[in-house]
């Protein structure tokens, strides 16, 4: 157990304690402790920074993109998966759409660049068939469909796992009954499945809610430079560009902590309504 | 119930081959592309759908160089000590926070899901990682990472599924807490185990990030290096990896880099595949 209780407290509290060089000039040469506190310099600097701003709208902007874009994704998927009678037919499926959860963005995204790319396999496939090409890798204003396109062909399948699992669940009962009372397939679905998988699909949006600011560090961060930072800037590349590239290093912890905090509050308050909607939400 | 509709019928099974040739399609590009001999991708403008004339030529040259060749090892390397490492620490944890009556057990709890809630944060970490004078060591690609919360989790709750009358029998029997471990619970939980270990060597095998921030780029793991050349476009040829004067196009030595890196997870992932809903899902029930 010691171990495991040393990396937690080293690297997670120690590295939390180390949020307090958002309050400080960093200066290298005298490392975290001995630099100067600035007091909240750092956090004045930042809602006067026209980028931050930038890089917080394009961060809600995705965010909100994914959520109305991706979350059903799975959820429908599932149904789709669930409502197959053969049972060799959708375990060959479910293991090919957990496929591409376990590669890496960079390959994923060298994938898409290859698909979609001025000289991809769809322009030339565009181009074979007398049609005009589309520049859509490095294109600011197709970045957004882009990002999201990416998002469900890499975790959609994977998604569908919890779902498949609430929906394992439904009592059959329930559909006899509600058949035998006269209820097509489509009010079944309504009233006997919806309701049934409710708690998890409130459970995962919660989840996702907190998570919102953290729209793919890594996939944003490979792809910053192709559609520049205007369109691929989020939050997250904007403390890394600013502290770890840039070198400022409290300024970006500050952006930082920001960030965490209000992660932490769209939490609390997410679960909040989920418990005055009689949800269990996250925890109590 | 009533059998479905034959219109319905017909629905899904086009929604599920068009899925199937969406995840597909891109992978049989990737491994056609690099396997394609120099003239037939620049007749076809960079990619192939089906080489005809398929040749290793793109594999051998990528290998010559000795780049690839060494990230490969580097990322071998990491990801087996990693995963094993991780494995470890995680699974004593889990017993720990498994077991009923262990001192300090609720609080230790909550102060590792609470990480979950609040991470620490970019700048903090990376500073904290520097001051512990870990960079330019392979350790920075372990150590920071070593224990995943949603894992931990995972494996928790598959501890706590063993029956306790199993635990009484074996402290009868005068076992103590490691033979416990060892020779009761870790043998009743290797599903667990074993997705808990993919989803480590998955996540050591993908990571390129740290690698960035924390090493040189002769240190470098697989996918950074991939990142690199294939991504950040620069051709493998002008990093001295082959001969100027005799390199085939660079599409297919880029695609052949790219399917030695997605290679080990398609080879291990048949094997693993059956297990991922039990325990994932024993871990998501029970948080």
């Amino acid at each position: 157990m010691v171990p495991g209780v040393a990396y937690f407290l080293v690297f997670h509290y120690g590295a939390f304690i180390g949020n307090a060089v958002a309050f400080k000039e960093y200066v290298p040469f005298d490392g975290l402790w001995a630099s100067p506190w600035v007091g909240f310099e750092n956090f004045d600097r930042m809602f006067g920074d026209p980028d931050f701003w930038h890089a917080t709208w394009n961060t809600l902007f995705l965010a909100v993109l994914q959520l109305v874009f991706f979350f059903p994704v799975p959820l429908g998927l599932a149904l789709l998966l669930h409502s197959l009678t053969s049972d060799l037919t959708r375990r060959f499926v479910q293991s090919v759409v957990y496929l591409p959860h376990f590669l890496s963005w960079v390959i994923v995204v060298a994938l898409f660049q290859q698909v979609l790319a001025d000289t991809g396999l769809l322009n030339s496939v565009l181009g074979q068939a007398g049609l005009h090409s589309v520049d859509i890798i490095g294109n600011p204003d197709a970045y957004p469909a882009l990002v999201v396109a990416q998002v469900v062909w890499k975790d959609a399948g994977w998604g569908t796992i919890i779902f498949l699992a609430a929906l394992m669940q439904v009592d059959e009962q329930q559909y006899e009954a509600a058949a035998i009372d006269g209820a097509g397939p489509w009010r079944r679905f309504w009233h006997v499945t919806l309701p049934s998988i409710r708690p998890v699909v409130i459970l995962l949006l919660i989840m996702r809610l907190g998570d919102i600011l953290s729209v793919g560090f890594e996939q944003m961060l490979l792809q910053r430079q192709s559609v520049g930072p205007e369109a691929g800037e989020v939050l997250d590349t904007f403390v890394f560009w600013q502290g770890i590239v840039g070198g400022d290093t409290g300024y970006a912890a500050a952006a930082g902590l920001f960030k965490g905090v209000v992660g932490a509050i769209l939490v609390f308050a997410a679960n909040k309504v989920a418990h005055r909607l009689g949800e269990q939400g996250v925890y109590k | 119930m009533e059998k479905p509709k034959p219109v319905t019928q017909v629905a899904k099974a086009l929604a599920i081959v068009t899925i199937l040739v969406m995840v597909f399609v891109p992978f049989l590009v990737i491994i056609s592309t690099s396997f394609a001999s120099n003239r037939e991708v620049i007749a076809n403008g960079g990619w192939v759908l089906w080489p005809t004339h398929p040749t290793l030529r793109a594999y051998e040259q990528v290998f010559e160089g000795g780049i690839v060749t060494k990230a490969l090892g580097v990322s071998a390397a990491v990801t087996i000590i990693g995963t094993l490492a991780s494995l470890a620490c995680t699974t004593f944890l889990a017993y720990a926070l498994s077991r009923p009556k262990v001192y300090g057990g609720k609080p230790i709890l909550l102060v590792v899901l609470f990480t979950f809630l609040f991470p620490p944060g970019m700048i903090p970490a990376f500073l904290l990682v520097k001051g512990m004078g870990m960079l330019e060591s392979y350790s920075a690609l372990i150590v920071p990472v070593l224990i995943n919360v949603f894992n931990l989790v995972v494996l928790r709750g598959f501890f706590q599924g063993v029956p306790e009358e199993l635990y009484e029998a074996a402290r009868l029997d005068g076992a103590n807490d490691w033979q416990i471990l060892w020779r009761v619970v870790l043998p009743l939980s290797k599903a667990a185990l074993a997705v808990v270990g993919l989803f480590y060597a998955v996540s050591y095998w993908n990571a390129w990030f740290h690698a960035s921030i924390y090493l040189e780029s002769d240190h470098w793991p697989l996918q950074q290096v991939l990142r690199t050349y294939v991504m950040g476009g620069s051709q493998i040829a002008d990093t001295g990896l082959s001969d100027a004067s005799n390199v085939s196009a660079p599409q297919t030595m880029q695609m052949a880099v790219l399917v030695i890196a997605t290679v080990p997870i398609l080879i291990v992932y048949p094997f693993l595949q059956k297990y991922f809903t039990k325990g994932v899902l024993t871990g998501a029930i029970k948080s």
